[in-house]
């Protein structure tokens, strides 16, 4: 018998408290029932904030365990970080909508915890099986939240298209790990690096095959089609938590396999990142000038921000993926800013979405109108807000690298995308004033008042984030 | 050896053509019951490597418990199959078009294959050990992690399933053992004394 010795644990401390956490809360809920709701949420928002201290005062540096599978290095701090954020939004935002809506189930906190503790693995995931494991425990909730209107027949197709495309997104993924695995004989990231180095048709096959998994998760063209479906069906924190915390951890997953697996070949894959992107501000900018549904339109506008983000990755550079990080710390934000708003589009009918409801919200609700024209504005990349910076970082890594074209393109998609943004403004403060909505519930207030400050005071001191983004970059190189 | 290379071309021969009756299986439960005859077939490629764990788990895990739940599932559930093959004419130019490009490609990575140096055969981990010993010496110490991930994620699908099904309907009168059990026969019957001609007020 050999001598066996277990792994180290400490740097998985964060995902084992969300873990055991989880079940904590599904033992009180499931004994208690669904008196315990509050309870269980505010205990879940609790639970994710203790993960992300856990996770601030881990050692710093680079830890690694299971044989190399499990890496906490800057990048994943960062990335867990703001995926933690996303979660606990997501949370807090359902607090007053399920209860308004009739759908108080413990459940949905509990499997945005588990979905969450998912995004932690993929974030740290440095081989292939563990990035599968974390990516379906990510997903698998997902779907289920998506459908858990029942009686909705929007979110059940929500859910269900969710579900058939998110599987058949798996299978590709699978396919084309297993064909990396054939050719060079390992799902570390770090042995595939080394074997990568020699190229060859066939790992590129499965490379290919790798990213089209990954542009799904990150609705990125081609892969985009579910992305406006399932929006719109979705309830609409549940929305929230697709487009905000789901996102960052698509990206993560996207930059660390294309960063940490294959630095060999990187000019092989800066071409389906180059189409990718172009094909996903382009696309993304241009169809949403159609859109009337607040929710699709969001959609639409989240496919044109990944393409934007995955400019930066294009760069295949350190710059470029700390443009990428500082772009998708400050787009989680402008997000959650907005979907708190459409969250708050509520009257005595119940709950509307179209964009022609917001009409004269500057005069029944100016504060609310001026916060969400500040959030559009930074969106669509007009300086000083943050959406600016986050747009410069990465087209200044895509020129520094010598991709003008692509950086070009960028800016025209911008200016495309800008006019639908401002269209929602022009509506809010030139259109006749419709009936106006109800008050803010406090949990909304509280994500759209941070989101507000943060992009509206980013420009005066980004010091911080963009350090800590350019250290988690360095920290793949 | 020769008897080796009969073999394995006999499993992978079965294998392909049942894999391909799946598909084209006008009845689902003959889709279901070749997909049983693939997964049996593929656990004899996995005897032939050595690796006779995997082929048993194959056999209990995916025949036994998988591949019978499809069966249940595609029998209880009444879908016309003939009407959903409806429109599959009409996606056929497109289908085959995409069929015929990742044909050429595939040939394209076979003519390439290539692979990694290092890479040595499969087969039997250690010489001193079963597999069965050399899989339990690992799968809770250096792969503890993926094990107990996808232990995670079972339970998701169990949450998912309860949430995505069970209603609370009120006025639903349910059955209580203890209750049952604990029942005497002072609690569960009256005697009354009735006398002759006056019933009971």
């Amino acid at each position: 018998m050999t001598a066996v010795q277990l792994p180290a644990f400490v740097p998985l401390l964060p995902e084992i408290v969300l873990g055991l956490g989880a079940m904590a809360l599904l033992m009180v809920g499931a004994f208690r029932g669904n008196l315990t709701v509050q309870v269980v949420d505010f205990s879940a928002i609790a639970l994710l904030v203790i993960a992300g201290a856990i996770l601030l005062a881990l050692p710093a540096g680079r830890l690694t365990s299971f044989g190399g599978s499990f890496v906490v290095d800057d990048f994943a701090r960062f990335l867990k970080i703001l995926a933690l954020i996303g979660s606990a939004a997501a949370i807090a935002m359902s607090l007053d909508y399920t209860k308004r809506e009739r759908q108080q189930h413990f459940e949905y906190s509990v499997l945005i915890v588990l979905s969450t503790l998912g995004m932690l693995m993929l974030i740290s995931a440095a081989d292939l099986i563990a990035l599968y494991l974390g990516l379906e425990l990510m997903s698998l909730p997902l779907y289920v939240v998506a459908a858990s209107h029942r009686t909705e027949l929007r979110s059940t197709e929500a859910g269900l298209k969710y579900f058939v495309l998110g599987a058949l997104s798996s299978g590709m993924l699978l396919y084309g790990a297993s064909l990396i695995y054939g050719f060079t004989g390992t799902v570390s990231f770090t042995g595939i690096a080394q074997a990568a180095s020699h190229g060859g048709v066939g790992l590129i096959f499965g490379l290919v095959f790798l990213f089209a998994g990954f542009c799904f998760k990150v609705s990125a063209v081609p892969f985009h089609m579910w992305t406006p479906d399932v929006y719109q069906g979705a309830p609409t924190p549940v929305t929230a938590f697709f487009a905000a915390a789901v996102k960052v951890s698509g990206i993560a997953m996207f930059v660390r396999g294309a960063v940490m697996a294959f630095p060999g070949i990187t000019s092989e894959w800066q071409q389906i990142v180059v189409f990718v992107s172009v094909a996903s501000m382009l696309l993304g900018s241009f169809a949403a000038i159609g859109q009337r549904n607040f929710k699709r339109l969001m959609a639409y506008s989240s496919i044109a921000h990944m393409g934007f983000a995955l400019v930066g990755l294009a760069a295949g550079t350190s710059q470029g993926v700390q443009g990428v990080l500082v772009y998708m710390a400050i787009y989680i934000t402008m997000t959650l800013g907005v979907f708190a708003v459409i969250l708050s589009m509520r009257r005595s009918g119940g709950m509307v979405e179209s964009i022609d409801q917001l009409a004269g919200l500057a005069r029944t609700h100016p504060m609310r109108a001026f916060v969400l024209a500040m959030l559009l504005f930074s969106m669509a990349g007009v300086p000083p807000l943050a959406g600016f910076f986050g747009k410069f970082y990465v087209f200044l890594a895509a020129i520094q690298a010598g991709f003008y074209i692509l950086a070009v393109i960028g800016v025209l998609a911008s200016a495309v995308g800008a006019y639908y943004y401002l269209a929602i403004v022009k509506i809010m403060y030139f259109d006749e004033a419709a009936e106006g909505f109800y008050a803010m519930p406090i949990g909304v207030r509280v994500v759209l008042g941070i989101c507000g400050l943060f992009n509206l005071l980013f420009f005066v001191y980004p010091g911080p984030l963009v350090e800590a983004a350019s250290a988690a970059a360095r920290s793949l190189f | 050896m020769i008897v080796n290379a009969i073999f394995f071309y006999l499993f992978a021969g079965i294998c392909v053509a049942s894999a391909v009756m799946v598909i084209s299986a006008r009845n689902p439960v003959h889709s279901v019951l070749f997909l049983i005859l693939a997964f049996v077939n593929a656990a004899g490629l996995f005897v032939l490597l050595g690796a006779e764990f995997l082929a048993m788990i194959l056999i209990i895990v995916y025949v036994g418990a998988v591949a019978v739940l499809f069966l249940f599932v595609v029998m209880m559930l009444d879908v016309d199959f003939t009407e959903l093959r409806q429109g599959f004419l009409n996606y056929l130019p497109i289908g085959a078009l995409v069929g015929a490009v990742l044909l050429v490609e595939l040939l394209l990575v076979v003519g390439g294959w290539a692979i990694a140096p290092g890479v040595g055969h499969a087969g039997s981990a250690s010489a001193s050990m079963t597999n069965t010993q050399a899989i339990g010496l690992v799968l809770y110490t250096r792969y503890v992690y993926f094990f107990e991930a996808a232990g995670v994620i079972l339970l998701v699908a169990m949450i998912g399933a309860i949430v995505m099904t069970l209603q609370h309907k009120p006025n639903v009168r349910r059955q209580n053992i203890a209750e049952q059990v604990a029942r005497r026969t002072t609690s569960a019957i009256e005697l009354v004394k009735v006398k002759p001609g006056q019933g009971l007020s």
